[in-house]
């Protein structure tokens, strides 16, 4: 069975560009859409980059605001300054 | 095993809670009607332990009373077992005479009456 | 210039670890007496790091946005009445269970990572268990502060914290929780911080939230989103301790998989209480308990396994028992709330034909089979007249203190029945994964405060049902017995009446 990184958020305007970052960065993601939020599945490895979000926010942003957005998660976490992976051991 | 406990004695202070000294002389007694479901769990019931076995019949036509196949219920076809145990008890005398102690299981099946329209239920 | 900004490494490790001192007056061992007694082996405190790296002006800054955004739905719910744009009035119910059975447990949780925090020795998982603390706090806080709303309306809410004390399907998250803190501080952690949070909270607050938005209620979905994002972080220090524990010691790996397998087991139990939440008290559905199983224990939690088997730990013992027990679960604890809410603090009802039907097409395997005609049966006996009450005390599991209802793995047809005798007396339990649970620690188990147990020793209250649900603080023919005929259904009629009339 596939062993899926994962990333769950609220459906709502604050994490439309984090959804949009993660769509863009992490190239055959799975969607699964429910009311009030939004879980996203990939092949063992999920990133969240900094630079993305904020080129779609268009201001400056820190991964840490993730946390106002962010309804659960599954993989290990390695955070810095510029990213956020979900990765299972390989 | 031992405990595994920070306090050293801890056996010394356990404290029991489902001993038979604390149901007033009584023995919590437990009951089960087989492939019928639909009754969340067996029942249970406390009972002095000369109460005559025929009573939890009695107790059973109560609690059950409501089910479809209880009215057909034939008692002396009833099939017992008491703790793992298959048993043909003596309504007339009582239940600890009957092999029945603190906290016993008895189940009963009824021959013939398998649960609402042939289901477990 | 300005002076250049601190990396989030930097600052974790000035705020947390830089923090903490080394006692001069005190041996340690006599500072953290609790973290040693319970056989696990830990080499170096320091190998522990928060991968959040989440320092408390941080925590203090987020939080309190949270809570602003949290409190300002919360206010906008009440203003627009948004109680009158539910999906239904039995929807209400979840939230009787919520209040009564899962916020009192966020308190136990709180209390208890206020004590781990203490007493553990290393400062990364002081600060992460000081801050989960206070999360716990806030979750109970949020969630009495929602539902006080709907309290102003609805009847079975008023006196949820003596209800935990003291109502018998209460006993079900109180014992677990009195059970985990009474536990070892590592035990603990694995307790909820692993198995609870990590396994299965996301079960809990994932697709029942998402629930609660589908079913019109705001604040719900709200405070459950809030609460979920503190989650993360404890899931986080959930999966962070396990790994830790497994590469500290291989000593550690035998006693880590027996926490494992109980507390899985014994969060499985508690959860089937939410089972039945979802796939029968939801008015709008969003998708069944066991797609929600599948999801979040055999692919997410098979995941997780799959990266532990590095460390030689194994799926948990009864995890395909409980898979396959999920295809009947929601069905039997159904069954459960309904014959005995005349002596619960919230209503019940019969699915409609509608929502059988739902039912069939999401449980092939099971519903028409065993579940349909138990139903239907007692719908028969509703048109008569004679709507369906359980009229005896159930047995009680000695573990998870559930009624005994669950059946033999495979045969759902027959009451899986178990027992042990310790000191002479036996004991009963719904399961391997209960007796197996007993068997290891007796000694604690023989002290549980089983409730039928208990009221026919004479401690709540009196010998009859009357004198029971007195004590219970349940308000007799108000809070309890079937939703249909109840105050909360004819005020539900009154507002849609209202609707109505104000829309013609
Ligand atoms: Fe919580
Ligand atoms: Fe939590
Ligand atoms: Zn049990």
């Amino acid at each position: 069975m596939t062993q899926f990184a994962s990333i769950t958020l609220m459906q709502n305007d604050d994490a439309r560009p984090i959804i949009d970052a993660i769509l863009a960065d992490n190239p055959g993601v799975r969607i699964l859409s429910m009311p009030g939020a939004v879980k996203l599945d990939c092949d063992s490895r999920l990133t969240v980059s900094r630079a993305s979000v904020e080129e779609r926010l268009g201001r400056p942003w820190s991964l840490q605001e993730i946390q106002l957005v962010l309804v659960s998660m599954a993989g290990n976490l390695e955070e810095d300054d510029d990213l956020f992976t979900l990765s299972w051991h390989k | 095993m031992s405990v595994v406990a920070i306090t050293p004695d801890y056996e010394k202070h356990i404290q029991y809670r489902d001993e038979q000294a604390l149901y007033h002389g009584a023995l919590l007694v437990y009951v089960h009607w087989e492939e019928h479901l639909s009754f969340v769990s067996a029942f249970a019931v406390s009972l002095p332990p000369d109460t005559p076995f025929g009573a939890i019949c009695e107790i059973a036509k109560g609690i059950y009373g409501d089910h479809p196949d209880a009215a057909q219920i034939d008692w002396m076809k009833v099939e017992w077992m008491i703790d793992s145990e298959q048993a043909t008890p003596d309504f007339g005398k009582s239940i600890a005479e009957n092999g029945v102690g603190h906290k016993s299981l008895i189940r009963f099946w009824t021959p013939g009456l398998h649960g609402y329209q042939g289901t477990p239920n | 210039m300005t002076a250049k900004k601190l990396s989030l490494k930097q600052r974790y490790e000035f705020l947390t670890r830089d923090l903490d001192w080394e006692p001069s007056y005190q041996p340690v061992d006599s500072i953290f007496p609790y973290d040693q007694f319970e056989g696990i082996k830990i080499k170096d405190w320091s190998g522990w790091e928060d991968p959040f790296r989440l320092t408390m002006d941080s925590y203090w800054k987020f939080q309190a946005e949270k809570e602003r955004k949290l409190y300002a739905v919360i206010d906008a719910f009440a203003q627009n009445n948004g109680q009158t744009g539910i999906s239904d009035g039995r929807y209400i119910n979840v939230l009787k269970l919520f209040l009564t059975a899962i916020s009192p447990a966020e308190y136990q949780a709180h209390r208890a990572f206020a004590f781990t925090g203490r007493h553990l020795r290393g400062a990364g998982t002081r600060v992460a268990c000081q801050m989960q603390s206070i999360d716990e706090l806030r979750h109970i806080q949020t969630q009495i502060h929602t539902i006080s709303h709907y309290n102003k309306f609805f009847d079975g809410m008023s006196e949820f914290p003596i209800q935990h004390d003291r109502v018998f399907y209460l006993s079900v998250p109180k014992s677990f929780f009195d059970d985990a803190r009474s536990a070892g501080p590592f035990e603990f952690m694995i307790a909820i911080g692993f198995a609870f949070e990590y396994l299965l909270t996301n079960l809990l607050f994932v697709p029942f939230m998402s629930g609660a938005a589908y079913n019109g209620d705001m604040s719900t979905v709200t405070f459950g989103f809030s609460a979920q994002s503190d989650e993360s972080r404890h899931m986080t220090l959930g999966i962070e301790v396990i790994k830790f524990l497994l590469e500290q010691h291989p000593d550690n790996l035998p006693i880590v998989q027996r926490w494992v397998d109980k507390w899985f087991w014994r969060g499985f139990r508690l959860l089937g209480v939410v089972a039945a939440m979802m796939d029968y008290m939801l008015p709008k559905k969003v998708m069944s308990w066991k797609e929600a199983w599948d999801i979040y224990f055999v692919e997410a939690g098979g995941a997780l396994f799959k990266d532990l088997a590095r460390y030689g730990l194994k799926m948990p013992k009864y995890a395909n028992v409980a898979t396959e027990a999920c295809e009947h679960i929601s069905h039997q604890n159904w069954g459960l709330f309904y014959q005995l809410c005349h002596v619960a603090g919230f209503h019940a009802w019969m699915p409609d034909a509608e929502h059988m039907d739902w039912l069939s097409e999401k449980y092939p395997n099971t519903f028409d089979k065993y579940y349909r005609p138990r139903f239907e049966m007692w719908a028969k006996q509703e048109k008569e007249g004679k709507r369906f009450y359980f009229n005896g005390l159930p047995q009680l599991c000695s573990c998870c203190q559930l009624p005994m209802l669950y059946t033999e793995p495979g045969d759902p047809t027959k009451t899986c029945f178990r027992n042990s005798t310790f000191k002479g007396t036996r004991y009963h339990f719904c399961s391997d994964g209960c007796k197996d649970i007993f068997d290891n620690e007796p000694e604690k188990y023989v002290q549980s405060w089983l409730p039928v147990n208990q009221i026919f020793q004479g401690n709540c209250g009196g010998a009859t049902v009357p004198e029971v649900l007195d004590w219970y603080k349940i308000n007799v023919g108000v809070d309890n017995c079937d939703y249909v005929g109840s105050p909360d259904e004819t005020l539900w009629k009154s507002w849609m009446e209202q609707r109505f009339s104000e829309a013609g």
